[in-house]
């Protein structure tokens, strides 16, 4: 592997690991809070805003894989990942507590 | 990634393309032959006839059948013959026999009688395959799910890739090695791209509630059942009431569902406690007949006494949106012509996958080409090219093969077939492994032209049901698989003839690039 591996340094291929980690478990993080939150808001019969939630859900995946790969580090990556995670985690807890007080 | 945004994106669509393109390949291979699912387990059971369809003569018989010999069972069920499926399958579960534990019997949809078939999963088989990809629950179809979300990935990263994609759609310049990949590659992904965004994203929505749960646990709490039965209805069956009542005819029942939708072909028929007073009917209307699933075409009947008890709930408009998205994946309500249009985008996704394997390599072989031997890890993806693609082919082929020859009374036939196909899987790996490379795939491409071109011959000789007698009867499912093979036969042969003539030299053509009119940074992409 090394002879291949001329130019990329280990800082490079930890980057590379960090960015998809990111992608894959802090996306699915973020599709999973995006697509709670759309079937606690949305004002339809339960069955229809999870239904709607779940099917959206995909395309948060997809662009959290996107931005894991265009954003500039990979600690950007990463905060692209958790910040708006965070936010919609506590929107959703919120909204969960006033809905099963 | 330190560059530009496409750059980034060619950059994710080459890396998640290679380590998912085998996968990818084997899924879409299998996905694609699972739109003739029953027309492949028509030629992998010939023993079954096939009649003309009649429902009410199906219905009389069946009953006859399981009250003979399914008198004590907990539940029945009838699925009926169709323009697709010629048996009359009846299946049936004993009491306290579990949630698997239940027979299953073709009968003659002309006589009623069982019909004796060889043991065979039959199309069946690509179909599980597919999604399931031989592994233990839940893991196959994990894996399978997060492979359509990398081909949707794939999709979107390639579009951005190659921004001038209409252009670039009537750019084709055969004969020209790397060049020619790239280009086959691009035109056939625009041409179908909206069946691979259709075809990727439906295998998300079939198992999201699988892969994506928080929703329903946010929703309905830890168990999954509450929306299983918002979302599909729930089937109110009373328990068995022990005391013993004849099962109305089926046919009666039957002529009733015809009065609420005239003309609407039925799918299969459930009674629960036959020959009891709590007996139940329900009818089921076919998938062939509209593009989503309809949870309201379902009638309940009292099986005692004949009465209509209720019909499937309607459905919202989000659920019509949703079981479409699914239809649409299934294929199941595609005709004759239109299926034919499905397997055909079906080989072109294979395709595409394919000739993005390929070119990876050949881009990175041509830094290489003076060199006697290729580095260990290109070495790597051409083996598993070769095992994943021609191999595969030749699996596939292997699988009929063990279909014809394997002895009708062989115990486990059915898992032998299977073990045939990954056998010969595996052989394929181990040959791919010792032959050099432009060698291994000619000769895998050589072998599986010939076990498929052959395989209309061996169907004649197995059983008499080959071209002269299916083409003159019009048994056009038998028929067209006899006639695919032939086809992809004589396609492999002139893939194989390619492949063994001696290689003109890529690394010369390389030069000439500059002609053409992509800007360099799209063919860095690939």
């Amino acid at each position: 592997m090394k002879r291949n591996a001329a130019g990329l340094p280990l800082s490079y291929r930890l980057a590379v690991t960090s960015r998809s980690l990111a992608a894959l478990l802090g996306g699915y993080l973020l599709a999973s809070m995006a697509s709670v939150c759309i079937s606690l808001l949305l004002p339809l019969p339960q069955v229809d805003a999870a239904l709607t939630g779940m099917m959206l859900s995909f395309v948060f995946y997809l662009l959290a894989f996107i931005w894991c790969f265009a954003c500039r580090s990979a600690w950007r990556a990463w905060l692209g990942m958790l910040v708006p995670s965070l936010l919609l985690g506590l929107l959703n807890g919120f909204v969960y507590w006033m809905k099963n007080p | 990634m330190k560059e530009g945004f496409r750059q980034a994106m060619a950059w994710l669509h080459t890396w998640t393309g290679l380590i998912f393109g085998w996968l990818l390949f084997a899924i879409f291979l299998t996905g694609t032959l699972s739109y003739f699912k029953d027309e492949i387990s028509h030629w992998t059971q010939p023993e079954v006839r096939r009649h003309a369809l009649d429902p009410v003569a199906s219905l009389g018989l069946a009953q006859r059948y399981l009250e003979a010999n399914a008198g004590h069972a907990e539940r029945w069920m009838i699925r009926l013959p169709n323009a697709r499926e010629a048996a009359l399958e009846v299946s049936w579960r004993e009491p306290g026999s579990g949630r698997r534990g239940g027979v299953s019997k073709p009968l003659d949809a002309h006589t009623g009688q069982p019909v004796e078939v060889r043991d065979s999963r039959g199309g069946e088989f690509f179909y599980r395959f597919h999604f399931q990809l031989q592994m233990p629950h839940p893991w196959g179809r994990w894996l399978a799910t997060f492979c359509a979300f990398i081909m949707l990935l794939g999709l979107v990263t390639g579009i951005i890739t190659h921004k001038k994609i209409f252009k670039e759609f009537f750019t084709f310049r055969p004969g020209k090695g790397q060049r020619s990949w790239l280009d086959g590659h691009n035109a056939i992904g625009v041409l179908v791209l909206p069946f691979h965004l259709m075809i990727s994203y439906s295998s998300l929505v079939i198992f999201m509630y699988m892969v994506m749960p928080a929703s329903i646990m946010a929703s309905y709490g830890g168990s999954t059942e509450g929306y299983f039965n918002d979302l599909f209805g729930r089937e109110e069956v009373p328990k068995v009431a022990n005391a013993a009542a004849p099962l109305v005819p089926l046919a009666s029942l039957y002529a009733q569902v015809q009065q609420q939708v005239p003309g609407a072909a039925m799918g299969y028929v459930q009674v629960y406690n036959p020959g009891d007073r709590n007996a139940r009917v329900s009818f089921t209307q076919s998938v062939a007949e509209s593009i989503a699933y309809q949870r309201s075409a379902t009638w309940m009947f009292d099986g005692a006494t004949g009465q209509l008890l209720t019909q499937g709930a309607p459905e919202s408009a989000t659920m019509m949106t949703a079981f479409s998205v699914v239809g649409l994946h299934m294929g199941n309500f595609a005709g004759p012509w239109l299926r034919w249009l499905y397997f055909v985008f079906g080989i072109a996704g294979t395709a595409v996958i394919g000739t993005g394997l390929v070119m990876w390599l050949g881009k990175r072989q041509l830094k290489h080409a003076k060199r006697e031997r290729l580095p260990g890890e290109l070495r790597l993806v051409e083996v598993l090219n070769i095992a994943g693609m021609s191999g595969l082919l030749l699996a596939v082929a292997g699988f009929f093969w063990a279909n014809r020859l394997l002895p009708m009374a062989w115990p486990g036939r059915a898992d032998w077939e299977v073990n045939s196909f990954f056998l010969v899987w595996l052989v394929a790996l181990v040959h791919a492994v010792l032959r050099p490379g432009r060698k291994a795939w000619g000769e895998q491409l050589a072998l599986g032209a010939l076990a498929f071109a052959l395989l209309p011959l061996l169907n004649g000789l197995t059983t008499g049901q080959g071209l002269n007698h299916s083409l003159v009867a019009g048994d056009w499912a038998m028929a067209g698989f006899d006639l695919t093979a032939l086809g992809t036969g004589l396609f492999l042969a002139w893939a194989a003839g390619k492949m063994l003539r001696a290689p003109k030299s890529v690394a010369k053509r390389a030069p000439r690039a500059p002609r053409a009119t992509v800007d360099s940074t799209e063919v860095s992409g690939c």
